[in-house]
């Protein structure tokens, strides 16, 4: 059986405190250089949420912008805005940070999150306004604590939730000693989980999912949660479609880091086709420790520091319906552990050997999403234009196949992959952005073949200096094909012709022996 | 003179540019012994 | 440069040498490039890791540079590297990474 993309959400939430005071890179030189110019000069780059909001690349994720169109914006894109910016999009919204502090306390189930009585008082009509919200989460909410009592919680080493300087929200410990529960990792995941947990509210609203018939999630983030005797023991599927209202749902997490959602949704699919589960959700939070991971170059740029959203998406994998876009489960791309590092190499095994199992050729596929990062986060960065350059590798290996002149590259780049419209938050960027507009362009038949590629950096955890990478093609659906369906009565009448025919072959055989 | 023979290398790649293993191909065809060897990840 | 691989350079500079030791880099953009070989030579620009205000003055060299492709063998690079002088853009690289070898090398 085919497994289709039946719907997909993407959410955004503008975090500019999270980033001052939970991004590693500021926790980091806020230990090696706690005078540093930066930290001094950081926050008069940071941008409002208006800005973030009419910002084109963060509309373009939310679908409120088709990401070909970028192209009508000349780059950097920072200082202009999208006269039709809007909080909602078709695939979800951009949240404020006030309104994801109240997520943030929803999703948590041991009250180790506090928010200010005050700012609870102020905000909680604009947070409950969000057409996506359930009674679920509503009712989670609490009343919020004096300033007094949450100024406390931070002498016993909370993390504090700011909207400035103002304090109006702690993350509390979850045990004495041990590291895998300290409030700094418990903000970490609770805000991952927060952010997966409105993914998945956005993709009930904007695909019209039932939350009775998800079967399964995977969770597909780049966080760990467990205690000390099992640090990534995880579940973070579970726990964000409990508060999603999965109530038919189980789920686990796959982990793999920017390439983490492809292999994902390549599960997704295969339960599906095997007839495990009829609706499995591929879907992931955001990442607190990457806002504001180039801040220092943005700084230096003297350019608003740009990576001050997290990212969140869901995508839902469902059973054939004759309709929606089919993910190619026999043409997998996969870099495996024989594959070697060699750019020509790890290409090679995503998209070239993929294709010629297929009988196809570079050429054929008319959109590449491989990294989908914004440019202007790493281009200042001295990093380039991630989504250019892995265009430009596929394109490069498609010259040295013979399949493309090697004047015609930027053309391939230009005709063949989209700019990179996704906020720099690991496994957020990777090929996932454009299936929610891919899906659109094939069910309109304005593409016939897409390639959506994961790529991640296995190095940085130190297990293996491996690479890693893979790779699916999402193609039109032609249709269920009509089954030879034949009733009971048809049956018995071919059984006994056949039959028939068979006696009079044997009859025949012995008149022809006589 | 040869730069590389004979020398210590010390490979910095780019993931998504040209990664650590393979400039330490290279560096040991041309008779270096590779010391250490990284990719850095800016995304 | 990432924090952990300034240390590294740091102490194989103190290990084998600083002329004994040269730095190849594969970034894919002229920006990086010329970062990671400021970092080597003149010291962390950034002010953040081990070799800031340490100035080895290794030698660096970017691993698609003709100074290097002219010691590999050649089919190896064929085979490893090749392809990306049809990604990045080559002039540039060499360009910046030719002006912080002329300013900061020492050896």
């Amino acid at each position: 059986m085919k497994s289709v993309v039946k719907g997909t959400s993407y959410v955004l939430v503008h975090a500019p405190d999270m980033l001052l005071r939970n991004g590693t890179t500021q926790t980091t030189e806020r230990i090696v250089n706690p005078d540093s110019d930066y930290l001094k000069k950081l926050p008069e780059h940071i941008r409002s949420y208006d800005d973030a909001l009419s910002y084109l690349p963060n509309q373009a994720y939310i679908g409120n912008l088709d990401p070909v169109a970028l192209r009508e914006h000349e780059q950097p894109w920072f200082d202009k805005k999208y006269d039709k910016a809007d909080r909602f999009g078709s695939f979800g919204e951009i949240m404020p940070q006030e309104e994801f502090y109240f997520m943030i306390q929803a999703a948590d189930e041991f009250e180790l999150v506090r928010l200010e009585k005050g700012f609870v008082e102020e905000y909680k009509e604009k947070f409950f306004a969000n057409p996506v919200l359930t009674d679920l989460i509503k009712d989670r909410i609490h009343d919020g604590i004096e300033k007094e009592a949450l100024e406390k919680l931070l002498e016993d080493d909370a993390e504090g939730l700011y909207i400035g300087d103002r304090l109006v929200g702690a993350v509390k410990k979850a045990h004495d000693v041990d590291v895998a529960l300290t409030s700094h990792v418990l903000l970490e995941n609770l805000a991952s989980k927060a952010s997966n947990i409105l993914s998945l509210l956005h993709l009930i609203k904007s695909a019209g999912l039932d939350p009775d018939e998800v079967d399964y999630v995977i969770d597909c983030s780049e966080e760990a949660c467990g205690d000390m005797n099992q640090r990534g023991g995880g579940n973070f599927a579970k726990a964000a479609a409990e508060l999603a209202g999965f109530t038919n749902a189980t789920g686990s997490d796959t982990r793999g880091f920017c390439a983490a959602p492809v292999h994902a949704i390549s599960i997704a699919a295969s339960l599906v086709a095997a007839g495990a589960y009829k609706n499995v959700i591929v879907a992931a939070g955001g990442s607190t420790a990457k806002l504001g991971m180039n801040g220092k170059d943005h700084v230096k740029k003297d350019m608003p520091v740009v990576e001050d959203v997290m990212g969140g998406f869901a995508v839902w994998i469902g059973a054939d319906d004759g309709k929606n876009p089919y993910i190619d489960l026999e043409h997998l791309g996969r870099h495996t552990v024989g594959t070697g590092s060699s750019p020509q190499a790890v290409i090679t095994s995503l998209v070239s050997d993929p294709l010629e199992r297929a009988g196809l050729k570079i050429t054929d596929i008319d959109i590449y999403s491989p990294e989908m990062q914004n440019p202007d986060c790493t281009k200042p960065a001295g990093a380039g234009d991630v989504p250019v350059s892995n265009l430009k590798m596929i394109a490069a290996l498609a010259v040295k196949q013979g399949d493309l002149e090697r004047a015609g590259i930027n053309e391939f780049v230009e005709n063949r992959g989209v700019p990179g419209f996704a906020p720099t938050q690991g496994h957020i960027p990777s090929g996932i952005p454009m299936i929610g507009h891919s899906r659109q362009a094939l069910l309109d038949g304005d593409v016939k073949r897409v390639m959506i590629v994961g790529k991640g950096s296995l190095f940085l955890g130190r297990l293996t200096n491996l690479f890693d990478g893979v790779s699916f093609m999402l193609l039109p659906n032609e249709g269920i094909e009509e089954k030879s369906a034949v009733s009971g009565d048809e049956l018995r009448k071919i059984v006994a012709e056949s039959l028939r025919g068979f006696a009079q072959s044997l009859l025949s055989e012995e008149e022809d022996e006589q | 003179m040869s730069i590389l023979e004979g020398k210590k290398v010390i490979a910095i790649g780019d993931r998504d540019g040209i990664p650590g293993p393979a400039i330490s191909e290279c560096a040991k065809s041309a008779g270096a012994d590779v010391v250490f060897s990284s990719t850095e990840c800016f995304v | 440069m990432d924090l952990e691989n300034q240390r590294r350079v740091k102490e194989f500079a103190e290990q084998v040498g600083p002329e004994n030791l040269v730095v190849i880099i594969g970034a894919g953009e002229a920006g990086a490039s010329a970062l990671a070989a400021e970092t080597v030579t003149a010291g962390d620009p950034t002010y953040a890791g081990p070799l800031t205000g340490v100035s080895l003055g290794l030698k660096v060299y970017h691993v698609c540079e003709d100074e290097m492709k002219a010691e590999f063998d050649e089919a190896i690079y064929e085979d490893q590297v090749s392809m990306m002088e049809m990604v990045i853009d080559l002039d540039e690289i060499v360009e910046q990474m030719e002006s912080i070898r002329s300013q900061f090398t020492k050896y």
